[in-house]
């Protein structure tokens, strides 16, 4: 038989550590008692994410919160809620008291994501261009087609302080306004599609879910500049986000939202796609165009700017996916609107991609100026497996590593710089103590070094050298000289190199050096890696109470760091050991371990 | 398809607001949407959506529209799977694999119970701001 109300109870972690298991129990019985048991169903869920005010009972359809619910409350729950139907305010979340706890700063989880970029993400039917019409698609451009002319485009992005998500934070509407200035004739507008930083995936996401807002975008901007041509690059490793938007575009060209005289305007544009094979520096503005022309993806020194002098030597603005998808809503609702959400310096939301050692990895859009505390505990549910947080990385191999003290600096472009961090595109990784900071940056400089183009010295030499100077240190042959070498590297790298690839690599090095010097000098001096991450540094020793003196790992050892007499304990010579774990796994007795 | 011109994309974005809040689509008034952005994909959406699909044929149950869509941002739970049955709150199960897809279509939309344990609910859809 069918059910008619639902009691929903929060089976996340720490719901059910505050008594969220008792709650249920306390349910099953009283529905029993009042024969509910047969019209009332409970069911525990996963976590709903109210985290601080939990544990959370929430009753459907009607979809009352109760907060901060005790087993004892659940009695009165049934015989008020379900029975009579009356809620029972006294454990009622209340809006009113919600907004008083955000100025409290104490704020809850709910009112921390605002989806602007992803309004549609796992909405819509990303295939079907209906549904995007129906969520207000393509009204923006009616609006701008009809109403507004290019000028007034541009003084509304202007307005609406809208900087590009690709990274660097230039204002959007600064671009758009010198493409316009330039003379009129050929002019392209470009969508930069080519996400490549380690663990970021917010574009793919965004294509994935929403290709026609990327689409009217383009639109919006090919109009504001005077193009009537647009090239997504997109990489080639994004197969769905590419069928994806071969089937929008070619449902938008149908409808004539695309191609000769949109909707009767007598505006043309087309969209072209053009796939990266991968290269990172291919992210890179002039690296980018240079792709699209069919050349070896390389950047070129600006000026002059690809907004002068771009594809093909015309006026092209390259916007990032997510800059684009704030656009059709920053026409529909008003630069006002759009310029009151976020900081002073910068307006709007951002959208990570959470990920590491937190609990919900996933794909969150905040306002900026949202704390790292409130993205990694609240919305992420804190570390997983109950560890400490050690640090977190934004901007991937560009970025920096920020620790605990910074946890609670609410983020925006200028924030994340003061503390050696970039915004980047979105990839936010979660650490923890098993972590080790100098196999960190060695990953990412690896990436750096495996993906420089090679065109200017600094970057090509410079990084070879600093993950050098990184695995020396990994491997404990690390010296104090060594650090002032690298900082000496970092210094050079960032003020000569020709892009923001080379300018931005050294990131992860000089952040790792200013906030954990301790973690390297333990390298350095004491050969040892806390984490245990950073092999060569691992110590094998022999337990002499175990030891039976068999002699198997002395035999084994190929180095003879093992010395010993029969049927005595041995032992283990640390400056012979290659470390390779031979003996460790000959050892019948369990008397060797590293540590 | 004809070209549209500024008066047919209106009329087309009133029609398809109309018809979406009504739920009608041609007569199916259940709603599965699936998440298949490559991160569900990459959890087994594709294996979900085909049971499902097997599942309401071999019951014979014609008044379901199974929908797909992007990446609902729980990737810790996926596949995901948004169910919608009127009289029923809508739910969002999460690691929703072959076995719960059954389970969807017998339990809850058969059965109109749901699935303990499965439920991701949204933790925020009702409170989160749309742009």
């Amino acid at each position: 038989m069918a059910y008619q109300s639902y009691v929903l109870i929060c089976g996340g972690t720490a719901c059910f550590s505050g008594g969220g298991d008792k709650i249920v129990e306390a349910f099953h019985n009283e529905l029993k008692a009042q024969n509910l048991d047969t019209t009332v169903q409970v069911v525990t869920t996963g976590c709903l994410g109210f985290c601080e005010q939990g544990p959370i009972v929430k009753i459907l359809p009607q979809g009352t919160f109760y907060v901060q619910v005790k087993p004892e409350d659940v009695k009165e729950i049934v015989a008020e809620h379900l029975v009579k139907g009356r809620v029972v305010q006294r454990l009622c979340y209340d809006p009113e008291q919600a907004k008083k706890l955000v100025a409290e700063a104490n704020i809850p989880f709910y009112q921390k994501q605002y989806r602007i970029v992803l309004r549609n993400c796992g909405v819509i039917d990303p295939e079907k261009i209906e549904d995007y019409i129906a969520r207000d698609g393509y009204k923006a451009i009616e609006k701008v087609l009809f109403e507004m002319t290019p000028e007034q485009v541009v003084e509304e992005m202007l307005k609406s302080g809208l900087r590009g998500r690709g990274g660097a934070g230039f204002p959007t509407g600064m671009k758009w306004k010198f493409a316009q200035q330039q003379p009129k004739g050929q002019k392209y507008m470009v969508c930069n599609a080519d996400e490549g930083d380690p663990g970021a995936y917010m574009d793919r996401s965004t294509l994935e879910g929403d290709p026609h807002s990327i689409l009217e975008a383009m639109i919006i901007a090919g109009y504001a500049i005077g193009a009537s041509k647009g090239f997504i690059y997109i990489r080639a490793e994004y197969p769905l986000a590419i069928h994806r938007l071969q089937v929008a575009i070619k449902q938008a060209s149908e409808l004539g939202l695309l191609g000769k005289d949109i909707l009767g305007s007598g505006f043309d544009f087309e969209i072209e796609l053009r796939f990266g094979a991968g290269a990172f520096v291919c992210g890179e503005e002039t690296a980018l165009l240079q792709s699209i022309e069919g050349n070896r993806g390389m950047p070129k020194p600006r000026p002059p700017f690809p907004a002068v002098k771009g594809l093909w030597g015309r006026p092209t603005v390259i916007n990032n996916v997510e800059t684009l998808a704030n656009i059709p809503v920053i026409i529909n609702k008003g630069a006002d609107w759009f310029n009151k959400i976020g900081t002073a310096t910068t307006k709007g939301t951002k959208v990570f991609a959470l990920t590491g050692k937190v609990n919900n990895s996933g794909l969150i859009e905040v306002p900026m100026g949202t704390t790292l505390r409130e993205i990694i505990f609240d919305i992420g549910g804190g570390i997983r497996g109950g560890h400490q947080f050690k640090a977190a990385q934004t901007g991937g191999p560009s970025g920096g590593i920020i620790p605990p003290q910074f946890l609670d600096t609410p983020i925006d472009y200028e924030s994340l710089a003061k503390i050696g961090s970039i915004m980047g595109s979105g990839g936010l990784i979660v650490m923890d103590e098993t972590d080790c900071v100098v196999d960190i940056a060695k990953f990412y400089l690896d990436f750096t070094v495996d993906e420089s183009c090679g065109k200017c010295a600094p970057c090509r030499i410079g990084g070879r050298k600093l993950l050098n100077y990184l695995k020396k240190i990994s491997d404990g042959r690390g010296t104090e000289q060594d650090i002032a070498d690298m900082k000496a590297i970092c210094d050079a790298m960032n003020k000569a190199s020709l892009c923001g690839l080379g300018q931005t690599a050294s990131n992860p090095v000089r952040s790792t050096l200013q906030y954990f010097m301790d973690e390297y000098m333990e390298h350095i001096k004491e050969k040892k890696c806390r984490s245990g991450k950073c092999s060569k540094l691992v110590q094998y020793t022999i337990d002499a109470a175990k030891c039976k003196g068999c002699t198997m790992c002395a035999r084994k050892c190929p180095a003879g760091a093992i010395t010993g007499s029969v049927k005595q304990p041995h032992a283990i010579n640390p400056a012979k050991c290659v470390k390779c774990g031979a003996c460790e796994a000959t050892c019948k007795f369990g008397a060797i371990s590293h540590g | 398809m004809a070209k549209l011109t500024l008066d047919d994309l209106r009329k087309m974005r009133g029609d398809k607001q109309k018809a979406m809040e009504m739920r009608d689509n041609s007569n199916k008034d259940v709603q599965v949407i699936v998440g298949m952005g490559t991160c569900g994909i990459a959890a087994g959406a594709k294996e979900t959506f085909t049971t499902l699909i097997d599942t309401l044929t071999e019951k014979g149950i014609t008044n379901v529209l199974i929908r797909q869509t992007g990446c609902m941002g729980l990737c810790h739970s996926e596949p995901t799977v948004e169910v919608v049955v009127p009289g029923m709150p809508a739910v969002i199960y999460g690691h929703v694999d072959a076995a719960t897809a059954k389970d969807i279509v017998e339990k809850h939309i058969v059965g109109h119970q749901l699935i303990d344990s499965k439920i991701c609910d949204r933790p925020s859809i009702d409170i989160i701001k749309n742009g």
